[in-house]
């Protein structure tokens, strides 16, 4: 059997609203997946240390504060500098369409919005790991297009 | 502590990396490198390579599990006394044991969430936390938690504490893992007569009554040392503490760092290892997965399942 993937679920900055971020991880956990939540109020390096430390390959980031604009690249580039650039980068949360490309730009590889299914967040992750091109070491190029 | 590394046949890792051996990972790892070092670790848990370890003769601990019931406290306690310890110059490395769901194998690994340790800036370095899931096992903590702690004394980290999965009154597997077992006891936690009864309890070396802010706990504790002094002579110490306001932790933690193992647990410390031992090689076995299958489908009987699973490892 194939091991399960380690995910890390955080939610960075000053946002405390973390409802979608545990039916996030406990639909990863329901689809076989080994999910360590950060809990509230992170801050970029902590995430980073975070996933280093547990040696997560993916990384999941929850905002629904409108700090994502600032926060997801950051992350995405101190995961760079860290040599951690093999690591899957994707977010959630209330992120607007405009918003989007930017992110993507950086190395996000997926957003999911209101009304995802956890099936379709499952199907991205089983994706992104077969490719050789999504870990955010890559910058932009491929990106999932949610349905939501 | 001495240890051998066995590489297992060809591991299917989730992150190859060209040119990378596993001794250039085991010497990043001893410089401080946290990234070789969680990924020799994921090898270890993945089976790719195994430590073997022989005893510890020291008088003094390496390996300690802190285990006791769901909810009583004992990350937020072990937060507690990381500060202490990190306060007394020592690099202490933690392995986080929450349970793997029996359906989909998936966990969601929450202690992690209680260590504040690891944001303090003056302390961070010389403090690991690994969440660690329980994969197939059975019980309170896998077999392999054992390797990983050997694995990082051998890379530097001064001390192991195996936090386990909350565990119940006969949940003594813990003892297969670790040098010393501390057992974390919350107040109200029935009458005397549960005190009296066997269990987990005659296994540990120290037990801590957390909450000692909350009614009950001072006449818990009275009833726990009441209880395991009409046992014996040599019984373990019970303290009272509150991980939340921080009383009675300074006094636990110089407490447990001297803490001898009690002579009362020696034979089933032995019988809890053979029994970890004995189910890791069944859950190793390569045709594990598709023997249950073969059983769950009236395809194969019992008896010859087990057989099979357990000749194919002598």
């Amino acid at each position: 059997m194939d091991q399960p993937l380690r995910i890390v679920i955080a939610k960075p900055g000053l946002d405390g609203h973390d409802r979608g971020a545990k039916v996030v991880a406990r639909a990863l956990r329901d689809a076989g997946h080994e999910v360590i939540y950060t809990g509230l109020r992170r801050t970029p390096e902590q995430i980073i240390e975070t996933v280093r430390d547990e040696d997560a390959i993916l990384l999941g980031l929850s905002s629904l504060s409108g700090a994502h604009g600032h926060l997801f690249p950051r992350i995405c580039e101190t995961l760079r500098e860290h040599n951690m650039g093999d690591v899957i980068v994707f977010g959630g949360g209330i992120i607007p369409e405009d918003d989007r490309s930017p992110l993507f730009e950086a190395g996000v590889r997926a957003i999911f919005g209101p009304g995802t299914t956890s099936e379709e967040m499952v199907e991205f992750i089983a994706t992104a790991v077969q490719r050789d091109d999504a870990g955010v070491g890559h910058g932009a190029g491929w990106y999932w297009n949610p349905s939501a | 502590m001495m240890l051998a590394l066995v590489m297992a046949q060809d591991g299917t890792g989730i992150h190859p990396h060209e040119g990378e051996t596993l001794d250039d990972r085991i010497n990043a790892a001893k410089v401080g490198d946290r990234r070789a070092l969680a990924r020799l670790l994921s090898s270890i848990e993945n089976g790719e390579i195994r430590f073997f370890d022989s005893l510890n003769e020291s008088p003094d601990w390496s390996i300690l599990a802190l285990t006791g019931p769901p909810g009583v406290g004992k990350s937020c306690l072990l937060d507690r006394l990381l500060h202490e310890w990190v306060d007394h110059g020592l690099r202490i490395a933690v392995l986080a044991v929450d349970p793997s769901s029996p359906r989909s194998g998936g966990a969601l690994l929450g202690d992690r969430v209680r260590m504040s340790v690891v944001d303090d800036e003056a302390k961070k370095n010389s403090v690991y936390v690994r969440s660690v899931a329980t994969r197939k096992t059975s019980g309170s903590v896998p077999l392999v938690v054992r390797d990983m702690a050997c694995c990082l004394l051998e890379v530097g980290w001064d001390k192991v504490v195996i936090e386990t999965v909350g565990a119940g009154q006969s949940e003594v597997r813990c003892a297969a893992v670790a040098d010393r077992i501390v057992l974390v006891e919350g107040p109200a936690r029935g009458d005397g007569v549960q005190a009296e009864k066997a269990g987990l309890l005659e296994l540990a070396d120290a037990v801590i009554v957390n909450k000692s802010d909350l009614d009950g706990a001072q006449r818990h504790a009275n009833e726990l040392r009441e209880s395991l002094h009409l046992g014996s002579d040599e019984a373990p110490e019970v303290l009272l503490v509150s991980a939340l306001h921080g009383t009675g932790v300074a006094e636990a933690s110089s407490m447990l760092l001297s803490l001898k193992q009690s002579v009362r647990a020696g034979r089933a410390r032995w019988r809890e290892r053979l029994l970890s031992h004995h189910e890791r090689l069944l859950l190793e076995h390569p045709e594990f997965d598709s023997i249950l299958s073969k059983i769950e489908e009236g395809l194969m009987s019992f008896e010859d399942a087990y057989n099979q699973l357990r000749n194919q490892n002598e």
